[in-house]
């Protein structure tokens, strides 16, 4: 391990459930995307289910299953999720990858190995790393540590955040972030509370303070038919970015790739059926920031991020 | 592109390959009645008998003429080297792939005059006449192929005295040399008084065939009713009695005088990788600079120049070739390889207008041929690589990119100087070479999967059962990896002296019986040293033996430390027998190598430095080693389309690779292997030490959306330069998805135009074996999140 590592060797630990690479779309030029396991939101079109519960996971891909039956073989509760103690047995007796826990210990140093890797990417392109999840303020400990190694090595930082967390948790960490990417979903409390489990309140006043005093903060709007995208929402969160000194918005289409993860988890996907917002529709929304003079953040590919695991 | 341009492409990529009888019939007259001459002087008078009778056609609209056959893409044989059989042209004949026409009349030809005359007396004959049975035993297994059978040595570039100096100069220098020649104390000053006078011959013979096309276009324009035609022929006739006898005078006669010393090179022997300008876009500078700066040429017209250039190269196929060698590069394309961008001789940016120029040519073109690549140094500006990166992200496979910075160190690495090495590049698909002044040779591939199979099995091929290797011990009685990778070390030197000693061989057959004397005109220093291109007169003599399928070794190696040392969940044995048996009713264990195994292409050091590994065994094994021309063995890792020749005759591997399928492609990871995106396979790729190759090819394919937007050709730009920063040599990428590429194989009429970066070159996917496009489907698709 190297040397400005050691310190990290053991303590603090963090549940990871992804590091991805050669990431373009989460922040400036290439970046590391490091997942972080656990959110107190529960999205019904969250693209990461595996993300929101704190604990490890069996994720399945039939997919790659070819019925050779070891996992059977070694796996003392009969394959019943319901009484899974996640040994890893089936998992290491697997030779096609079909089963995975999700929801790794990793200490910081571990992360930062891996962070590490791609520095000459981040150098060359001006990317960095960038902490998503699930929620990485659930974990602020954990967080706080792994930034401040990236600092250490002069990389830039980017945190992806639902924003709710405990006011004294962001300020805690927001000194090693120098870009935010500052989720807002709804602004109607009510509908807000309906789609994703909790109330917007805490939400929104943690932007109000935070946009006040760090320099790099970008609101990132998932676009969802039928739950955020009527007119009268995006007029709202169009007038409360103009108020507030960020960067801009990025719109993040919703798309429907993502929902086989749910059959992964044995978990159900509800919104099966819906379709990505219309080109009109989107357009529609970028006029509304236009006229709030809100600047639509280019970059991103629009579309709502994923994370690979059901690839 | 204007209407001359839209035509004249139209019309190359309409013309069928032909196969064309004419040089066959017109060296077996000449032969016939040769006088009595020293054999450079009657190679030499050949050469010009060709130039004075062959067919010369002046097409309908072009300004830049000159064709190998009598019509374009009518494609000549040299039976002196190679004479194909009956049986070889009724399959060129009737070949999905890469067909050839061959009329009755030609195969009549054939029968008759060409073969009774050939038959016995070629190069290719004399070659496996002299070959020992180690070497046909090794060959006839796939271990390596031969180069030089059916091909003569070339892989050589032209350099800026092609643009500057005519062929009354080259023969100034020529008689001072006979002038030189020591006939008191110098014991070979007959031989290069031999040379010398056949060079001289060749420099008349090329200014004649010249001359011939001035008249034509004299003759032509005379009855031209057309004024505006009339007047291009006329300008057609002045240019082509100016060069090359003489230097150039301006932009047109820099092309043109060019284009007539290609027809020569190409005429004189079927040099592989036909040949090249090298870098054009430096050659041509001060000619368009000063026709632009006096008015007498625009940008339009330069262009109009160029374009008319590229239709050129694209009406002349690779020579159809037979047997082994047609599938160990199955293509049209004749590996013409055009430099454009990096480094002036001074060691600054060298990036001009006509670079931009060229890569706007490239753009609009969309040919085959030539193919066409950017020089990338730290020193050249952003906007280079991104005009570059928009080129490349429309998915048709050119430009492919080079990092100028490590090529030149290369080429210093090898001894050359750093003027000599700056004003080098990269010929073929990624061979580096200082342009005019070296004789860098591909010898053949060698397939390092298979050794370790004739390891396995004690130095038996399990595909014949014949004992073709040593005996380097029971691998099942191996106590540790350490003991195999000895074992593997001492059958690759094996193989590797086996490979050597004929090539030592051959080059002395192609000093003896085929010299270049034309080459050898323009290449550094053979007028000075008398010397043939093929005796060893270029200033440097590189020979490399290409190593094919370094991800499938090492990912195999990896498997057998991983899985039966480290891990132990396999014994050898079982390993062997799984392998006999091709994984027949054992898919788990296939399927613990596909998933459970380290596998090089993921930044992972467990199997990246068994790459490292097996690369410093084939370092020491090949760079260094003398070759008979006065210069060095050195490696290169590139595959052309070998790497699918090599895997048909190798057996299953302990990657999970089933038999017979493909190997690994240059130093790609194996196909599907890399699972950590593009970042990753950068890493793995960059841990070879890249300076002490002759070239490594890097293949990647992107899906086009993730390039897409400002953004996605910041990320390639970026990506690029990354790599070269960690020392990298070469990437190309094929932008397509394989959707496309599926849709594409199944209805093949739809997608004639879809071009694909296949292995240092791009082919049309329709063209290429069934297997080959199955394994560029299965190249991982790196996608972005």
């Amino acid at each position: 391990m190297p040397a400005h590592l050691q310190i990290y060797a053991t303590e603090p630990t963090g549940v990871v459930f992804d590091i991805m690479r050669f990431c373009i779309h989460d922040g400036p030029g290439i970046r590391t995307i490091v997942f972080l396991k656990g959110c107190p939101l529960n999205c019904w079109w969250c693209h990461n289910p595996e993300g929101i519960s704190p604990r490890p996971e069996m994720f399945v891909r039939p997919g790659r299953c070819i019925g050779c039956g070891r996992c059977m073989q070694v796996c003392s509760v009969g394959l019943d999720r319901s009484r899974c103690t996640f040994c890893g047995e089936c998992v290491r007796a697997c030779h096609t990858g079909a089963r995975e826990i999700v929801g790794q210990t990793m200490t910081v140093a571990q992360v930062m190995e891996q962070i590490e890797k791609d520095i000459i990417f981040y150098d060359e392109s001006g990317g960095g790393v960038t902490f998503s999840g699930g929620e990485p303020l659930m974990q602020p400990e954990f967080l706080e540590a792994v930034l401040k190694a990236c600092k250490t090595m002069e990389i830039h930082t980017a945190v992806e955040t639902s924003g709710y967390a405990k006011p004294e948790t962001i300020k805690r960490i927001a000194q090693y972030v120098d870009l935010f990417l500052y989720d807002i979903k709804s602004m109607d409390d009510e509908k807000h509370k309906e789609a994703t489990g909790v109330s917007n309140k805490l939400i929104l006043s943690n932007i109000r303070d935070l946009s006040e005093w760090h320099p790099n903060v970008e609101i990132r709007f998932p676009v969802i038919p039928g739950v955020n995208d009527d007119i009268e929402n995006v007029k709202a969160l169009a007038d409360l970015a103009s108020s507030l000194k960020v960067k801009g918005v990025h719109l993040l289409r919703y798309h429907n790739a993502g929902t086989e993860k749910y059959g992964s988890l044995d978990k159900t996907y509800f919104l099966t059926d819906l379709q990505p917002p219309t080109d009109e529709k989107m357009a529609e929304i970028r006029s509304v920031f236009g006229d709030a003079n809100v600047k639509v953040l280019n970059g991103g590919n629009e579309y709502y991020e994923q994370k690979s695991g059901a690839a | 592109m204007n209407k001359r341009v839209e035509r004249l492409r139209q019309l190359s990529l309409e013309a069928k390959p032909t196969f064309s009888t004419e040089r066959a019939e017109l060296m077996t007259e000449f032969y016939k009645k040769a006088p009595q001459a020293s054999v450079p002087v009657t190679r030499a008078l050949a050469f010009k008998y060709l130039m004075e009778n062959k067919a010369i056609c002046i097409n309908d609209g072009e300004l830049i003429v000159g064709e190998r056959g009598p019509a374009p893409k009518a494609t000549p044989s040299y039976p002196e080297l190679c004479c194909h059989s009956l049986e070889d042209l009724d399959i060129i004949n009737t070949r999905k792939k890469i067909p050839f026409v061959v009329s009755d009349e030609a195969r009549k030809v054939y029968e008759e005059k060409i073969i009774p005359f050939w038959r016995g007396r070629s190069q290719r004959d004399r070659i496996f006449q002299e070959m020992t049975s180690e070497w046909k035993d090794a060959y006839e297994a796939g271990i390596f192929t031969e180069f030089m059978e059916q091909r003569a040595p070339g892989h050589v570039v032209g350099d800026k005295k092609i643009f500057t100096k005519g062929f009354l100069d080259f023969k100034r220098e020529i008689e001072d040399a006979m002038a030189s020649i020591d006939y008191f104390n110098d014991p070979e000053a007959y031989d290069k008084q031999e040379q010398l006078k056949a060079m001289l011959i060749c420099c008349d013979a090329i200014i004649t065939f010249a001359n011939r096309h001035a008249e034509l276009a004299r003759k032509m324009a005379a009855e031209e009713k057309d004024p505006v035609r009339r007047m291009e022929l006329e300008k057609i006739a002045d240019v082509c009695s100016w060069v090359p006898a003489n230097a150039p005078r301006d932009f047109y006669d820099a092309l043109q005088a060019y284009w007539f010393v290609h027809l020569g090179v190409i005429t004189e022997l079927n040099t592989w990788d036909s040949f090249c300008p090298g870098r054009l876009d430096q050659h041509l500078y001060p000619y368009y600079k000063s026709g632009i700066d006096s008015g007498t040429l625009t940008e339009e017209r330069a262009k109009e120049l160029l374009e008319c250039f590229w239709v050129k190269f694209n009406n002349q196929p690779a020579p159809p070739k037979v047997g082994v060698t047609a599938a160990e590069s199955g293509t049209y394309t004749d590996f013409c390889n055009i430099n454009s961008g990096g480094l002036k001789e001074d060691g600054s940016d060298g990036v001009n207008e006509c670079t931009y120029l060229i890569l706007d040519v490239i753009d609009e073109m969309r040919l085959l041929q030539p193919s066409s690549n950017v020089q990338v140094s730290k020193k050249n500006p952003d906007r280079f690589v991104k005009r570059a990166a928009r080129i490349i992200r429309k998915g048709w496979g050119q430009p492919s990119v080079f990092n100028a910075d490590a090529v030149v160190e290369e080429l210093l690495s090898m001894g050359k100087t750093l003027e000599d090495a700056r004003n080098g590049g990269t010929s073929g698909c990624v061979e580096v070479s200082a342009f005019g002044k070296e004789a860098c040779i591909l010898t053949g591939y060698i397939n390092l999967p298979k050794i370790l199979e004739i390891t396995l099995n004690n130095g038996v091929d399990p595909r014949t059962g014949k004992q073709i290797g040593l005996q380097t011990g029971d691998v099942t009685k191996m106590q540790s990896f350490d003991e195999l990778m000895d074992a593997y070390r001492r059958q690759l030197n094996y193989f590797i002296d086996i490979k050597i000693r004929g090539n030592n061989v051959i080059e002395k057959l192609y000093a003896e019986y085929m010299p270049a004397p034309f080459l050898s005109i323009i290449v550094d220093d053979c007028i000075k040293k008398g010397k043939d291109y093929n005796a060893g007169g270029a200033r440097y003599n590189t020979s490399y033996i290409q190593g094919v399928g370094i991800g499938s070794i090492t990912d195999s190696l990896a498997s057998i430390k991983y899985n039966v040392f480290d891990q132990k969940v396999i014994t050898m044995s079982q390993m062997l027998s799984t392998l006999a048996n091709d994984f027949e009713g054992d898919e788990e264990t296939r399927q613990m190598f596909l998933n459970k195994t380290p596998k090089y292409g993921n930044d992972d050091d467990y199997a990246d430095d068994i790459m490292r590994e097996i690369f410093e065994m084939y370092c020491s094994a090949v760079n260094g080693r003398p070759n008979m021309k006065g210069g060095q063995y050195r490696i290169n890792l590139l595959p052309t389309t070998c790497h699918v020749y090599f895997g048909s005759v190798t057996g299953a591997t302990p990657d999970g690779r089933r038999a017979w399928e493909p190997l690994s492609e240059g130093i790609s990871p194996v196909q599907g292997a890399d699972r950590h995106g593009p970042t990753a396979v950068i890493k793995s790729a960059a841990k070879m030490d890249h300076v002490r190759t002759g070239g490594t090819l890097l293949n990647m394919k992107f899906a086009p959306q993730v390039l897409e937007g400002e953004e996605g050709i910041e990320q390639l730009t970026h990506l690029i330069r990354s790599y070269f920063k960690l020392g990298g040599h070469h990437v190309q990428f094929n932008v397509v998805t394989a959707e496309t590429l599926r849709r594409a194989k199944a209805e093949p009429e739809k997608y004639r135009d879809l071009i694909v970066r296949v292995a240092g070159y791009s082919d049309y996917f329709c063209d290429i074996s069934e297997k080959l496009q199955n394994e560029i489907i299965a190249r991982t698709e790196h996608r972005s999140f």
